[in-house]
C-alpha cells in the first residue's frame, strides 16, 4: 500500500509542471494584462510597472524565473495585492477556505447520508417522496440566490444569524455559509445513498439475511451500508475539491477570507502571480483528495485491492 | 446584613459594571466600502475604496471638510506668491504621525520625491504634475531628486514650486498622491510596510487589523492633532463587493453606511427606508467614445448622427432607475472653476422625433438606410448596467439605419482594446480625479508622439484631434485669469462637442445609503466623506 502510494506522489511531479506550464501560457496569451484598467497608465509608468514584474523580459525568460521561484516555494508578487506576495495571501486564506471547505463536507455527508438512508428504507412512501423533493431544492436553485434567500430570512426577517462579514474567532458567522456550502453536496449524497441503498436492499444476499430472520436494524448496519456507500465514497473525492474549489460565491457574499475568490478575479484582472499560485495550489489538493479517495475504496472493496 | 444592604451593594456593583461597559464599549462605525484594497500605499491605490481606507490613516497638507472642499489639515495656514507659482506651508506644531514622532516638512519632500520615482511607478503621479520638474523625474531625464520644486526650508516649512500658476493646485493637493510617508518606516520593511503592526500614519486612524477579502479596521488615533473632536472611535472597512448581501447586512443593522446599492434596489430603499437612500451628483461622465482614426466614424455626420438620436432623458429614470441626469458636454455640471453657462447644443432641446428625422437624413446622405444598414459593434465592459443602455441604445439606432453587434468582454480586455484602438464604439466613463474642467477637457488632446515615435493617446481612446482645441487649452493652461481660463475651456468644450468628439450620455450620481444613526455625512460633488465629520448614535 504505501509503494502504491508513493507511486501515486512520483506520477504527480509532471502533472504539477504541466499544470504550471499550460496556465502560464495561457495566461499570457489571454487579450488584456494586469494593468489595463479604467484608465489608460502614461507611457513611462507601464514601463516601469513591467520592468518592476519583469513582464519586460523574453516569455521564456520570464517562465523559468517564475518556475525557478516555484521550485525555492516562491509564487512571486501579486500584481492587483499589491501590498502581498502570492504566497502570502494564500497562506492567510488556504487555512480558512479548508476550515469552511471540510466542515460543510463533514456537515453534508452527514446529512446526506441520513436522508439518504431514510429515504431508501422508506422507499415509494411519504418520507421518500418529501426528502427526494426537498434534495432538489439545492440542487435546482443556484447558491448565490440560496445564500440571498437566507440572508433575507434568517439575517434580516427573523434575525437568527448574522447576515454577513468574518470577525476572527466568531463561529456564529460561519454556520450560514458553511450551511449554503453544504446543500448542494449534501443533496448529491443523498441521493447516491439512496440508489444504491435501494439496490443493495433488492439483491439476494439481503433477502437471505432477512430469511434467515436478521432484524431490519441489524441487516442495515451490518450488511447493506457498506456496499451501499461505494459509489458515493467514489463522489466523496470530487465532492470535496468542488466543495474547497468552489467556495467563491460564499466567500464573496458572506465577505469571508478565503482563496475560493482569487481563482475567479484573480483571473479577470490578469493577476498572473495569483491565479498561476492557485492554481498549483488547487491541484495539490485535488491530486492528494484522489489519492485519499483510491486507498480508501481500496479498503471498502477487496476486489480493487486484488487488482 | 439586612436584606436591604445587600440589595443596596448588588444594584450599585450592577451601576458600576453597567457603567464600565458602557464607557468602554467603543462607537463603531461599520462602512460597506465596497471592493478589496489591493493596497494602503498612496503611491499604488486608485480607487475610491482604497481613497476611503488611505484618507483616514493619511492627512495631506490640505485635508477634506465636511463637503470635501479644502481646509487645512497638516498645513495650519500657507501663502501663495503672486503669480501664484510658489506656496509656502506652514507645518502644524502638533502634527505627529501615530508612533509619536512629529510630521516634518521632509516626510513630504520624501513623499514626493517618492511619488515621482521611476521606480515606483505610481499610477496616479500625474495628479501632481503641475509641480516643478516632476514630469522629468517621473520619465527619468532628471535624476537628481533634489531639483523637484519641493523644498524643506525648516522642520515646519515646505515651499512648493510649480512650473506655471495652476489654479486647482489646493484641490490636487487633498489627493492621496500628496499625503506624506514615513521614508524610515518604508525602508526598513520594504512592501511589508502598509501590513498593521508596520504601518504608520499621520491621520485621525490607525490601521490595526487588515483581513484579505473581508475587512480593514482602524481605530482612533490619539496623536492626532484633532483626537478630541473625534466621535467615531472604530472603523470597519466592510468588504462589500457583493452588493446585494451588502444591503441585506444593511438591513439587518450590521452596516452603518453603504458606498453603493443596486440600482434595481432603489424603489424599496425609497418605500422602506426613505430618506436613507443618498442620490446626489457626482463629479463624472458616463459616454461612448467612437473611433475616428478609420471609417465610417471619422465622418462627423455619422458621429452626429449616433449621438443626436440617443434618447439620454430615459436613460437614468428608466434603464438604470436611479435618475442619472443626462449628459450634452463634457464637463460635469459642478465642477469648480468654470464660471459661466453650461453647454447645450441646440438639438438637445428639439424634440426627440425630429432629431430621428434629422439622424436618418444625414445616414442616408452618407449611403446607410435602415433596408442598407451601417453595421457598427459596440463594445463594453461585462456589467448588467453597461448591457442594459446598450441595448436601448443600440434599439435607438436601429431606426437611423445603424445595425449593431453588441461585445462585451472583462474589464481588462474591454480596456486593452480601447487603448489600442481596436474597436468602433466603446463603453468608457470618467471619474473626476480633482475639482476642475481641464481634468476631463483633458482626455480629448491630441495624442503625444513619444520617443519611440508611437503616438500615445492616453486616455483619449477615440484619437479626437483638433489642433484649435489643442490650442485653446493650452492657452487655458497658462492663463492666470480664472474666468478667462474657464471662458477659453468652455470655448474649447463647445468646439469638441459641435465636432461630436464622443457621445456623453449621462452625469454620474452618488449612491450611498446612510442609517438614521449616523450625522456627519453630506452628499457632495466629490462623494468623498471623511469620518472625523461623523457621530453615530444608538
Amino acid at each position: 500500500m504505501i509503494a502504491y502510494a508513493f507511486r501515486r506522489v512520483l506520477s504527480a511531479i509532471p502533472i504539477v509542471f504541466l499544470t504550471i506550464t499550460v496556465c502560464f501560457f495561457i495566461l499570457r496569451l489571454a487579450p488584456g494584462g494586469p494593468f489595463d484598467g479604467e484608465r489608460a497608465l502614461p507611457a513611462n509608468v507601464l514601463k516601469n510597472l513591467r520592468a518592476h514584474y519583469n513582464l519586460d523580459q523574453p516569455i521564456l525568460t520570464q517562465f523559468f524565473i517564475y518556475v525557478g521561484g516555484v521550485l525555492q516555494g516562491d509564487f512571486g508578487p501579486s500584481m492587483v495585492m499589491e501590498d502581498f506576495t502570492v504566497s502570502r495571501l494564500l497562506s492567510i486564506g488556504l487555512p480558512f477556505t479548508l476550515m469552511l471547505g471540510f466542515t460543510a463536507f463533514i456537515v453534508g455527508t452527514i446529512a446526506g447520508l441520513v436522508a439518504g438512508a431514510l429515504a431508501a428504507v422508506n422507499q415509494n412512501r411519504w418520507p421518500d417522496y418529501l426528502l427526494v423533493f426537498v434534495v432538489l431544492i439545492p440542487l435546482i436553485i443556484p447558491n448565490f440566490l440560496m445564500a440571498n434567500l437566507a440572508q433575507l430570512i434568517f439575517g434580516v426577517y427573523l434575525g437568527w444569524l448574522p447576515v454577513g462579514g468574518y470577525r476572527p474567532g466568531s463561529y456564529i458567522n460561519l454556520v450560514m455559509p458553511i450551511i449554503i456550502l453544504a446543500m448542494p453536496h449534501g443533496a448529491r449524497v443523498a441521493r447516491l445513498v439512496r440508489g444504491s441503498m435501494i439496490e443493495v436492499l433488492g439483491t439476494n444476499y439481503i433477502r437471505t439475511a432477512r430469511s434467515k430472520g436478521l432484524g431490519a436494524a441489524l441487516i442495515l448496519t451490518r450488511h447493506a451500508i457498506k456496499p451501499a456507500l461505494l459509489p458515493v465514497v467514489s463522489y466523496l473525492g470530487p465532492g470535496l475539491s468542488y466543495l474547497l474549489t468552489g467556495s467563491l460565491v460564499v466567500e464573496q457574499i458572506f465577505a469571508l477570507p478565503g482563496i475560493g475568490k482569487y481563482f475567479i478575479t484573480a483571473a479577470l484582472n490578469r493577476d498572473y502571480g495569483l491565479v498561476l499560485g492557485t492554481t498549483i495550489l488547487y491541484v495539490f489538493i485535488i491530486l492528494a483528495l484522489n489519492l485519499i479517495v483510491d486507498v480508501l475504496y481500496a479498503w471498502l472493496d477487496p476486489k480493487v485491492r486484488l487488482n | 446584613m439586612k436584606f436591604t444592604q445587600v440589595f443596596k451593594a448588588v444594584a450599585t456593583a450592577g451601576a458600576l459594571a453597567l457603567m464600565m461597559v458602557g464607557s468602554a464599549s467603543a462607537v463603531t462605525l461599520n462602512l460597506g466600502n465596497g471592493g478589496e484594497p489591493g493596497s494602503l500605499d498612496p503611491h499604488k491605490v486608485s480607487g475610491d475604496w482604497e481613497n476611503r481606507i488611505v484618507g483616514e490613516y493619511l492627512e495631506g497638507l490640505v485635508a477634506e471638510d465636511i463637503k470635501a472642499d479644502p481646509i487645512p489639515g497638516q498645513a495650519e495656514s500657507w501663502t501663495i506668491s503672486d503669480d501664484g507659482t510658489v506656496y509656502t506651508f506652514k507645518l502644524r506644531a502638533d502634527a505627529k504621525w501615530s508612533d509619536g514622532v512629529d510630521v516634518t516638512a521632509q516626510n513630504f519632500v520624501d513623499a514626493f520625491q517618492r511619488l515621482f520615482d521611476p521606480k515606483t511607478a505610481a499610477e496616479y503621479a500625474y495628479l501632481q504634475f503641475p509641480i516643478k520638474n516632476s514630469t522629468k523625474i517621473a520619465a527619468g531625464e532628471i535624476t537628481d531628486f533634489s531639483q523637484l520644486g519641493v523644498k524643506a526650508i525648516d522642520d515646519k516649512t515646505l515651499e512648493i514650486t510649480l512650473e506655471a500658476s495652476t489654479p486647482y493646485f489646493l484641490q490636487a493637493l487633498t489627493h492621496y498622491t500628496a499625503y506624506p510617508i514615513r521614508k524610515d518606516i518604508i525602508e526598513k520593511f520594504g512592501d511589508q510596510w502598509t501590513q498593521p503592526g508596520n504601518i504608520v500614519g499621520n491621520g485621525p486612524y490607525n490601521i490595526t487589523e487588515w483581513v484579505p477579502g473581508s475587512y480593514v479596521k482602524a481605530v482612533k488615533s490619539d496623536t492626532y492633532y484633532d483626537a478630541a473632536d473625534l466621535k467615531i472611535d472604530e472603523i470597519m472597512f466592510e468588504n462589500t463587493e457583493d452588493l446585494t448581501a451588502a444591503l441585506n447586512r444593511y438591513r439587518a443593522g450590521e452596516l452603518d453606511i453603504l458606498t453603493d446599492f443596486p440600482s434595481d434596489q432603489y424603489q424599496l430603499l425609497k418605500d422602506q427606508y426613505p430618506g436613507q437612500a443618498h442620490v446626489a451628483p457626482f463629479l463624472g461622465v458616463y459616454y461612448y467614445v467612437m473611433n475616428q482614426s478609420k471609417p465610417p466614424l471619422n465622418d462627423v455626420n455619422i458621429r452626429k448622427a449616433l449621438s443626436i438620436s440617443v434618447m439620454r432623458d430615459v436613460i437614468g429614470p428608466d434603464v438604470l432607475g436611479t435618475g442619472e441626469l443626462p449628459a450634452y458636454g463634457w464637463v460635469p455640471p459642478g465642477t469648480g472653476n468654470y464660471d459661466g453657462a453650461a453647454y447645450a447644443p441646440a438639438w438637445s432641446t428639439e424634440p426627440y422625433e425630429q432629431r430621428v428625422e434629422e439622424a436618418k437624413a444625414l445616414m442616408a446622405a452618407a449611403g446607410y438606410t435602415p433596408e442598407k444598414p451601417l453595421k457598427l459593434q459596440l463594445r463594453y465592459n461585462t456589467n448588467d448596467n453597461h448591457q442594459r443602455i446598450a441595448v436601448a441604445i443600440s434599439d435607438m439606432w436601429k431606426q437611423i439605419g445603424v445595425e449593431v453587434e453588441l461585445f462585451n468582454a472583462e474589464t481588462a480586455v474591454h480596456y486593452d482594446a480601447l487603448n489600442a484602438g481596436d474597436f468602433q464604439v466603446g463603453r468608457a466613463g470618467w471619474l473626476l480625479d480633482y475639482n476642475d474642467p481641464s481634468n476631463t477637457l483633458d482626455l480629448l488632446k491630441t495624442g503625444v508622439k513619444g520617443t519611440d515615435g508611437v503616438v500615445n493617446w492616453g486616455n483619449n481612446y477615440g484619437r479626437y484631434s483638433n489642433a484649435k482645441y489643442d490650442e485653446l487649452m493650452n492657452q487655458a493652461s497658462s492663463e492666470l485669469d480664472l474666468v478667462k481660463r474657464a471662458g477659453l475651456m468652455h470655448q474649447a468644450e463647445a468646439l469638441a462637442m459641435d465636432d461630436f468628439a464622443s457621445i456623453p450620455i449621462y452625469w454620474y450620481v452618488s449612491k450611498n445609503v446612510v442609517s438614521p444613526k449616523i450625522t456627519g455625512f453630506e452628499d457632495n460633488a466629490k462623494d468623498i466623506n471623511r469620518i472625523r465629520w461623523m457621530t453615530k448614535s444608538e
